[in-house]
């Protein structure tokens, strides 16, 4: 009978993504609680050695893919792999964060293996000894609930939002290998390009200040990002400015951009219409600097200043700077 | 070439969203049902390979009544034919279940292309297009903001974690659009009135020969619930010139957030 939970974890030129370490902690806690076995599946080329660091989130086991037919991504090859490893593990739920990479790929293991999948996870909910899964809907006005039929189950969880264990230097997870050769191949990656300027990934950024409107131009993200360098925050934006051409579409937070959960979300010059607030209302602490007292942003902040954020930021920048290095 | 599109009729982004006294969908009345956002990308993007290589554009949607509209909006902006999958068992249809159904309506048409929006707003589900890849046999490529069609081969570039990741394969393919991919047109008035004249062919399960196989109690997973989610704590104005705002601001957020 299948049982246990295989998690996927997902890794680009040997970096682990701190998501999939979140995915492995989540499974962590239910399967300590249920005595079942948990197991994490790594793919790659020359990527054996990141073992001992997922080790250190206590699966039983790390089942590593490794060769040159998976040095770089493909959603063909990918599928094999994890196909492979399902097999081989007959987990009942499989997870992988929420990712660019998860959404290509894990739907497509889904119907292969015609299991059902829930993506973007916000919240697991235990029932007789099972999960429900609740997932974000309507741009976050709902939450749907849902609950599964089927002996094997796929979830993606929403990054930032699951914390992730500390990490046990002394445990030692079982290594082993598993061959898979591709079968069919007919669409895979050829070249990355790092987009020029994103320091930070949005949906993985612990603090993020992002700009509207309200900012007046491009020629005064140099406000914004001093902050971020402040605080070690990712730079975000409305559509609005995105739309204006002041900044790339990657910094778009909102509905038609990204979905992001940081501790700290700092909105300047932002008004929050709701396909904004679709992006980053699970935030856990909302600031928002606004010079319109009506502006709807308000009404889910944490924190609210009514001003003008040319006088406020320089000034908060600074103050932060004095917080953090008096410690 | 021939183009397949698959478009899904959502609520309208700005719409009030209630739910509905069964507590596990939402209350349709007084919603307005539009083309999901990045469908509109989907169907621009076929409609200028079509322009720019020949052949036809077929769109297809699943879903009730509130499909018609968007199908004719699709038609009015230049696609050449419409399905509508229509039947009560396909009702309130999980990503699985509709890339099954859509896979069943497309798969015998020859298609070199089939495009889909990367998300159908208000499910949010992110799942059809790669789903549909696998059951019709088709190598993909999702999230895609540029896109070349040459000698049956596709060149893709898909938004990634800080990064564009560039894709090659082969076509026949499934494509889903990220915004950022075209500028989507509007139906133009001599559009609408041809669009007045196309047909929509209507098909159920038993035209797909899926009578009985997909009705909601084989279904794997289901929604047993739909909520509000909770409700935020009640803010804090913070007052004063901006120098005690900035320093009362960077006070809570160490000391009562515990953030920085
Ligand atoms: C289908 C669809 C999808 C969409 N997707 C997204 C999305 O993903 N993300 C998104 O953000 N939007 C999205 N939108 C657009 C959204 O509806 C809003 O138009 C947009 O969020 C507004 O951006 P803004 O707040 O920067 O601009 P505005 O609404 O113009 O707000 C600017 C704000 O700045 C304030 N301001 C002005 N001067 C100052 C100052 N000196 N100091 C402080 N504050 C000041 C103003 O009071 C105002 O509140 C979408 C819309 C649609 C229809
Ligand atoms: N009912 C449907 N009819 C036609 N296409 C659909 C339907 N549902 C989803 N799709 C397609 O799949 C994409 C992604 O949807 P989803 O997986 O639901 O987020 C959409 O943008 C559409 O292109």
């Amino acid at each position: 009978m299948a049982q246990g939970i295989l998690v996927f974890i997902e890794q680009r030129n040997g970096q682990i993504r701190k998501a999939s370490l979140e995915a492995l902690s989540e499974a962590r806690r239910f399967c300590s609680k249920s005595g079942e076995p948990l197991v994490a599946l790594l793919v790659g080329e020359n990527i054996k050695d990141l073992s001992t660091s997922i080790s250190r989130y206590k699966p039983d086991k790390v089942l590593v893919v490794d060769s040159a037919a998976f040095a770089k991504y493909s959603t063909e090859g990918y599928a094999d792999a994890l196909t492979a490893a399902v097999k081989n593990v007959d987990p009942r739920y499989v997870l992988a964060a929420n990712t660019s990479m998860s959404k290509d790929l894990i739907p497509r293991v889904a119907a292969r293996l015609d299991a059902p999948c829930v993506a973007d996870v916000a919240e697991l909910r235990e029932s007789n000894g099972a999960w429900q899964a609740v997932h974000p809907m309507y741009s976050g006005k709902a939450w749907g609930i849902y609950e599964f039929n089927s002996p094997l189950a796929f979830l993606t969880l929403r990054p930032n939002v699951f914390p992730a264990a500390e990490p046990d230097e002394a445990h030692q997870a079982l290594v082993e290998e598993l061959a898979v050769t591709p079968a069919k191949v007919r669409a895979s990656v050829v070249e990355v390009h790092a987009a020029a300027g994103a320091k930070i990934e949005l949906s993985e950024a612990r603090i993020i200040v992002s700009g509207g409107r309200g900012i007046k131009g491009p020629e005064n993200w140099p406000v914004l990002q001093e902050l971020c360098d402040a605080l070690g925050a990712a730079l975000g934006a409305s559509r609005a400015v995105v739309d204006a051409g002041w900044i790339d579409h990657q910094y778009q937070v909102g509905q038609t951009g990204k979905t992001v959960s940081p501790q700290l979300y700092i909105a300047v010059g932002i008004s929050g219409a709701i396909q904004h607030l679709a992006g980053m209302s699970s935030s856990k602490v909302i600031v928002a600097i606004n010079s319109n007292p009506e502006a709807p942003i308000f009404k889910s902040a944490t924190y609210g200043i009514v001003g003008d954020c040319f006088q406020i930021l320089p000034k908060f920048t600074e103050e932060c700077r004095k917080m953090l290095s008096e410690n | 070439m021939k183009i397949a599109v698959c478009v899904k009729s959502v609520p309208d982004t700005e719409a009030k969203i209630n739910i509905a006294p069964d507590q596990v969908g939402i209350d349709r009345a007084n919603v307005r049902f539009v083309t999901s956002p990045y469908d509109e990308f989907a169907i621009e993007e076929a409609l200028r390979l079509k322009e720019k290589l020949g052949g036809e554009t077929t769109v297809f949607s699943l879903g009730g009544d509130e499909v018609t509209e968007v199908l004719r909006d699709t038609l009015a902006r230049g696609v050449d034919s419409a399905v509508h999958i229509k039947d009560a068992e396909f009702d309130d249809a999980d990503p699985l279940t509709t890339a099954k159904v859509l896979a069943a309506a497309i798969k015998d048409g020859g298609f070199d292309l089939v495009f889909c929006g990367q998300q159908g707003v208000g499910g949010d589900h992110n799942q059809v297009p790669s789903m549909l890849a696998e059951l019709l046999d088709m190598p993909q490529s999702t999230l895609v903001v540029k896109l070349e069609v040459a000698d049956g081969k596709f060149k893709a570039e898909r938004e990634i974690e800080g990064a564009h990741e560039l894709v090659e394969g082969s076509l026949p393919a499934v494509i889903s659009a990220q915004k950022g991919l075209n500028e989507p047109r509007y139906p133009s008035i001599k559009g609408v009135m041809a669009a007045r004249r196309k047909e929509i062919s209507v098909k159920d399960a038993a035209a797909l020969g899926l009578s009985g196989q997909l009705s909601p109690d084989k279904r794997k997973v289901k929604r047993i619930q739909l909520t509000m989610p909770p409700a935020r704590p009640q803010g804090k104005m913070i007052d004063g010139e901006p120098e005690v705002q900035a320093k009362t601001l960077a006070k809570l957020l160490r000391e009562e957030a515990k953030i920085i």
